[in-house]
């Protein structure tokens, strides 16, 4: 019987969190360290002339680093080798790196900081992405015959809807900022940073580049970090790499800790987009074709955007049968800061898309929103676009029953004008339903190859080196649990490595939703070779096990490597096949009240249901799925990014949005086990899908109560109130509701 | 820069009267601390007043309260006295920030700082409080639209030091209201504020006095309301076209990363109509 | 008289903190936050934002919650200041663990900090402690990985271990 799976563990960290104990990288104290600071373009783009230095400037108080210093390649290594670290002529964006510069104290760094001027000659920035020509990647996904339909649909009775979908940035906001701390190299060679970050082995990567040195040379060790939601995937590198020249030339450690200012106005958030709907659909709902254009705005660098990109598109035709389906992607080059990573991965933003659309088909067809989406969920056996059969923990039955059960949405008459025209406020309910696959895409764990090694103390407990990180989701304890469960021992008799490249092997990054399933996998597989080994009787302990097991000279020490599931078939080059070993699948009920004077939208109550495969530790997966929906919610109504010349205007935390404690729905979550057989317990990856569902659940559910159509997030007041002027506009034009 | 730590309130004016114009007075330090840390203020002084508990404190007397400078807002909100006689100032007090900001605003800060934004002012207009300024010269007092004259700008002379603001004594028969829209529900900076207090004589408007924040560079009263007076509140339409017609004429909104002039004009008239018609003897007409 | 100082120049500053009696030279407008982290390596107290924004810097001083971002050190003078390191915070701490308040941890001292600020109100007032009161007195603390719910969950579970 289990005894860890499927209970909750301690967070192996959570004492030295909840007593400050915890270090975190500005925690750190290094004696003789410097401070370090950026010296950035205030264009968004231009051609770097040089710079001024303020009179009475002494250049001498200060270590300045250039392009030309950087001792390997001026590259910031990650898909294209298009950014660089410091920026010598041609400057993309606004906040673009120029230059470096430390100082043995912050007074003097500061003065530094606004006493050397950069001489840019500006050039005609482009910010709309509509008029961008430098295309970053474009995917196309094609199934069925969709130019027949759409030529057959008026002959077949058939209805064609049209839409266009918006959604804008969105800032991570992780609580604590970047940071790094990095050390001179030493005599070896050897490079070292500690950090606040996601993936280790991504900054090792990007180190050796920057320094021309191999991997192995370079050290990298996360420090606890206070969140990361994607936004601490590719960006500490750069701070890694900013801070470790920095150490290297003025002989001394540096500390480089952005401060919240910094961190807003420079660091990637998430895509905006544009997504077309064209749709065919039959008298009774049923989906006959999708053509579908997706558009992602990637800023000036190529950063993740391929790979957002991909996973956008793959997921932009929804959780939803349709045998006729053309998707056509593309993520383009403009002067804004680069965006890049932000938990869903440009899955939010085609699941707005296709949700919205959905509603707007049963709003035309009269057909309850719930009962559409019954008629056309992809089941066991059916394909996806990209022509995937789906077979394993499919559960999409499961979840719709249980957020029907649980929210009552599908007794929930929508859009149906109701009486009391002089009321304060209105209430809505609006539903979602969506699936996110775990892991990377198509061969992309075939490739990588992660690894996890487990490893016998002299003491008999068992170390777990990965290089997984605990970004607050609940790593540590969910590798505690599947250790302990699988070696049937003690959690006191697990540790879990501090991840450092210098220890651990490469797991592979900490995203992707694929911690549990695919890691966690591997510690499974791991602890298994290394109980069959220690053997023993369970009559004694563990350790008794594990000591005589060493005494007798055993290898305590297992590595085991990722190998995807046999039979799973995937080619980049037509997007077909198994797109991901498997799907998460979820449903969000949104109930908001709309102040009628204000249009001011509160969220009231959030339902939904979430199957996981298996929640190897409920607690915590439950409230991964809380914050994600939280900041789904976030997004949908109150989280404005936008920008002015190339600046993001919420460039301080009084400006920059997020949900607070009187901004937060009461949450209703619902665990679905449908198991996985491949993942361990049967999990699957959970860590990305809540971002996906809230926002279209929150726009249909303030349709339901102003019946206004909306087809942008944020939908703030001040937009909501365009929308009903244009509707009182229109008035014409307003549809009837849908009775349950 | 250099620091006068003052111990009574003679310290303070003394310190005010020797120092140029570039002195700030340091109290709660939520908007100062953050200027400097930022480097955008670099005071030549700063006089911290914050012990200076002669200036806390609110006292009922037969023309109103009396309420001391350095008074916070968490002392607001446990003042009974201010519940009986400022209850909107009360309302408005518990909207500023959260806890810990409540804790560290005060009046004197939000009346001297004289943020457009600002939650507590368009109540303190809307009340007829008057301002009180001290300094080694003497003391003189004004009314709180006189004092507020623009952007962040106020009548303080820079060797003066707001130590008391009075709120007249409350009608009977005044009906109060307050309201503030913001970026979200906690924590917030306002896109609008607007406070409202309303006399009737029978049937007709005897006094209306509205203040509105977040709508022009300043706090303002909406003195086109004033042609209210005098008749009975308009029904339906007409007097959803008095409220937008008083917006229009005394508010300029502009844009800006919190929201739009646009929406700023919408809601301000919306929720001017709406507290009419609340606090009006009898309910006249359905919003249309 | 009136004390005059350069605000650049350190100057003696006795307050206690968590119980202990401390004096210490430092500038007289530099951030309580910066004192309690640099001077007296008190490093549970975070900074998310550095302007009064996020509440992961709160701290009570005489048992009133404040931001330590926004308190210059000069104002504690002669104050009781009392952070996340503080004895008596163990059955909140407990809490948060046992109910999943934590989640990267960032937050979680501000947040442990304003639960005993409201508990101790609560008390000393008599107020009901209910999930309303404790949404509205964590209001000023953001976190952005729970979605809240739990840390409310471990504010009320504390409250009942403490009522016990």
């Amino acid at each position: 019987m289990a005894r860890y799976v499927g209970s909750n563990v301690e967070r192996p960290e959570g004492r030295a969190k909840v007593t400050g104990r915890a270090q975190y990288v500005s925690d750190l104290h290094v004696s003789g360290a410097w401070f370090g600071g950026t010296v950035r373009s205030q264009v968004a783009r231009g051609t770097l002339r040089g710079f001024d230095f303020a009179v009475g400037f002494d250049r001498s108080s200060v270590v300045i680093v250039a392009p030309e210093d950087v001792p390997g390649e001026n590259v910031q290594a990650l898909i294209e080798d298009d950014q660089p670290i410091l920026c010598a002529r041609d400057i993309r964006h606004h906040g673009e790196p120029l230059l470096l510069v430390a100082a043995p104290d912050l007074r003097t760094l500061e003065r530094a900081l606004t006493s050397i001027v950069p001489r840019i000659d500006p050039l005609d920035p482009l910010f709309d992405m509509e008029h961008s020509r430098e295309v970053f990647e474009s995917v196309a996904i094609d199934k069925g015959e969709v130019d027949a339909a759409f030529e057959h649909a008026q002959g077949n009775g058939h209805v064609v809807l049209e839409g266009t979908y918006h959604t804008d940035s969105q800032e991570q906001l992780y609580i604590e900022p970047q940071g790094c701390i990095a050390w001179p190299p030493q005599s070896d060679g050897t490079i070292v940073v500690k950090g606040s970050l996601q993936c280790p082995h991504y900054v090792r990567k990007a180190l050796a580049r920057c320094f021309g040195g191999t991997p192995e040379r370079m050290r990298v060790v996360q420090m606890e970090t206070g969140g990361g939601f994607g936004g601490k995937e590719e960006y500490p590198s750069v701070v890694a790499c900013h801070a470790a020249l920095l150490a290297m030339k003025c002989k001394h450690p540096v500390r480089l800790i952005y401060d919240r200012h910094e961190d807003l106005a420079v660091t990637p958030k998430r895509h905006p987009s544009r997504v077309h709907h064209r749709t065919i659909v039959d008298r009774d709902g049923k989906l006959i074709a999708l053509d579908i254009d997706v558009l992602f705005d990637g800023g000036a660098y190529t950063t993740l955007s391929p790979v957002v990109l991909s996973r956008g598109c793959i997921h932009a035709a929804g959780p939803y049968r349709c045998d006729n389906v053309r998707i056509r992607g593309r993520v383009v080059a403009t002067n804004h800061v680069p965006y890049g990573a932000f938990r869903g991965f440009g899955a939010p933003q085609t699941c707005f898309a296709i949700e919205r659309t959905m509603d707007r088909i049963a709003r035309a067809l009269s057909i309850h929103p719930f009962e559409l989406r019954r008629r056309n969920m992809l089941r066991a056996g059916d394909t996806t676009a990209t022509g995937q059969r789906l077979v394993h923990s499919v559960g999409s039955v499961e979840v719709m029953d249980a957020i029907a059960r649980e929210s009552g949405i599908d007794r929930h008459p929508w859009c149906v004008p109701r009486d009391g025209g002089n009321a304060r406020k209105s209430r809505g309910l609006g539903l979602s339903f969506f699936f996110h696959g775990a892991g990377f895409t198509g061969s992309g764990e075939a490739m990588l190859k992660g690894r996890v090694r487990v490893e016998l103390l002299p003491d008999g407990r068992v170390e777990v080196l990965a290089g997984s990180t605990e970004i607050g989701q609940g790593t540590n304890a969910m590798f505690l649990a599947i250790a302990a469960e699988t070696l049937g021992c003690e959690t006191s008799d697990v540790v879990i490595a501090t991840p450092d490249t210098a220890r651990v092997p490469d797991s592979g990054p900490t995203v992707a939703s694929r911690t549990c399933m695919v890691v966690g996998g591997c510690l499974k597989d791991a602890c298994c070779e290394l109980a069959a080994r220690v053997g023993g009787e369970a009559l004694y302990s563990w350790r008794e096990r594990a000591l005589e097991f060493l005494q007798g000279g055993g290898d305590g020490r297992v590595v085991v490597t990722y190998e995807s599931p046999s039979g799973l078939v995937w080619d980049d080059e037509t997007y077909t096949g198994d797109a991901y070993p498997v799907y998460g699948w979820a449903a969000d009920v949104a109930e908001v009240e709309v102040d009628s004077d204000t249009l001011e939208v509160e969220v009231k109550r959030f339902w939904t249901a979430v199957d996981v495969g298996k929640a190897i530790q409920p607690q915590l997966v439950a409230g991964q799925i809380e914050g994600g929906s939280l900041q789904a919610v976030g997004w949908s109504h109150l989280e404005v990014i936008s920008t002015r010349e190339g600046r993001f205007e919420q460039d301080r935390m009084a400006t920059c949005i997020i949900p607070t404690t009187l901004d937060t729905p009461r949450f209703d979550v619902t665990l679905v086990e449908v198991p996985y057989p491949h993942g361990p317990f049967g999990a699957k990856g959970v860590g990305e899908l809540p971002m996906d569902g809230g926002a279209p659940a929150v726009a249909s559910a303030i349709e339901d109560a102003i019946l206004v159509h909306v087809d942008r997030v944020p939908a703030t007041p001040e937009r909501l109130m365009r929308a009903l002027d244009e509707r009182s506009a229109a008035s014409s034009g307003t549809k009837t509701g849908v009775r349950a | 820069m250099k620091v006068v730590r003052a111990r009574t309130i003679a310290d303070a004016l003394s310190a005010l009267r020797d120092a140029g114009p570039d002195a700030r007075i340091l109290a709660g330090g939520t908007d100062l601390m953050v200027e400097m840390e930022s480097g955008r203020t670099r005071p030549d002084l700063v006089v911290d007043v914050w012990k200076l508990d002669a200036l806390r404190g609110i006292r009922a007397t037969v023309r109103g309260l009396e309420i001391g400078a350095l008074t916070s807002c968490s002392d607001l909100l446990r003042s009974g006295e201010a519940r009986t006689h400022a209850d909107i100032l009360v309302e408005a007090a518990r909207q500023v920030g959260a806890v810990q900001i409540q804790n560290r605003a005060t009046l004197g800060g939000n009346l001297g700082t004289a943020s457009p934004a600002a939650d507590l002012n368009p109540v303190l207009f809307a009340l007829g409080a008057r301002v009180v300024l001290a300094s080694a010269r003497g003391e003189r007092d004004m009314p709180v639209e006189e004092f507020v004259r623009g952007y962040r700008d106020t009548a303080r002379a820079h060797d003066e030091m707001i130590t008391r603001i009075d709120i007249p004594r409350r009608h009977p028969d005044e009906r109060r209201a307050f309201r503030k829209v913001g970026t979200r529900r906690a924590q917030s900076i306002a896109k609008v504020v607007v406070a409202l207090s309303l006399r009737f004589d029978g049937e007709n408007v005897s006094t209306v006095r509205a203040a509105a924040g977040s709508v022009a560079d300043r706090t303002l009263l909406l003195n086109t309301l004033g042609t209210l007076r005098g008749r009975p509140l308009p029904r339906g339409s007409d007097l959803t076209r008095a409220c937008t017609h008083a917006v229009a004429t005394d508010t300029s909104p502009r844009d800006d990363v919190r929201s739009t002039a646009e929406y700023r004009r919408f809601v301000l008239a919306r929720l001017l109509e709406r507290m009419l018609r609340d606090l009006a003897p009898t309910e006249t007409a359905s919003m249309s | 008289m009136k004390p005059i100082f350069s605000a650049a120049d350190p100057v003696d500053i006795a307050f206690e903190v968590n119980g202990d009696r401390r004096t210490l030279r430092v500038p007289p407008l530099a951030r309580l936050l910066d004192v309690l982290r640099e001077d007296l390596a008190l490093t549970g107290t975070k900074e998310g934002c550095g302007e009064g924004e996020c509440g992961a810097c709160s701290v009570l001083i005489d048992g009133e919650a404040q931001l330590a971002c926004l308190v210059p050190v000069c104002q504690v003078a002669g104050c009781s200041v009392f952070t996340v390191e503080a004895p008596g915070l163990e059955s909140i701490q407990d809490a948060f663990l046992s109910e999943g308040g934590a989640q990267c941890g960032i937050c979680t001292p501000g947040m442990i900090v304003m639960t005993r600020a409201w508990l101790d109100a609560c008390a000393r007032d008599g107020t009901e402690v209910t999930l309303e009161g404790a949404r509205e007195a964590l209001a000023g603390n953001l976190c952005r990985c729970t979605g809240y719910a739990r840390i409310l969950t471990a504010v009320l579970r504390a409250a009942e271990t403490e009522r016990a």
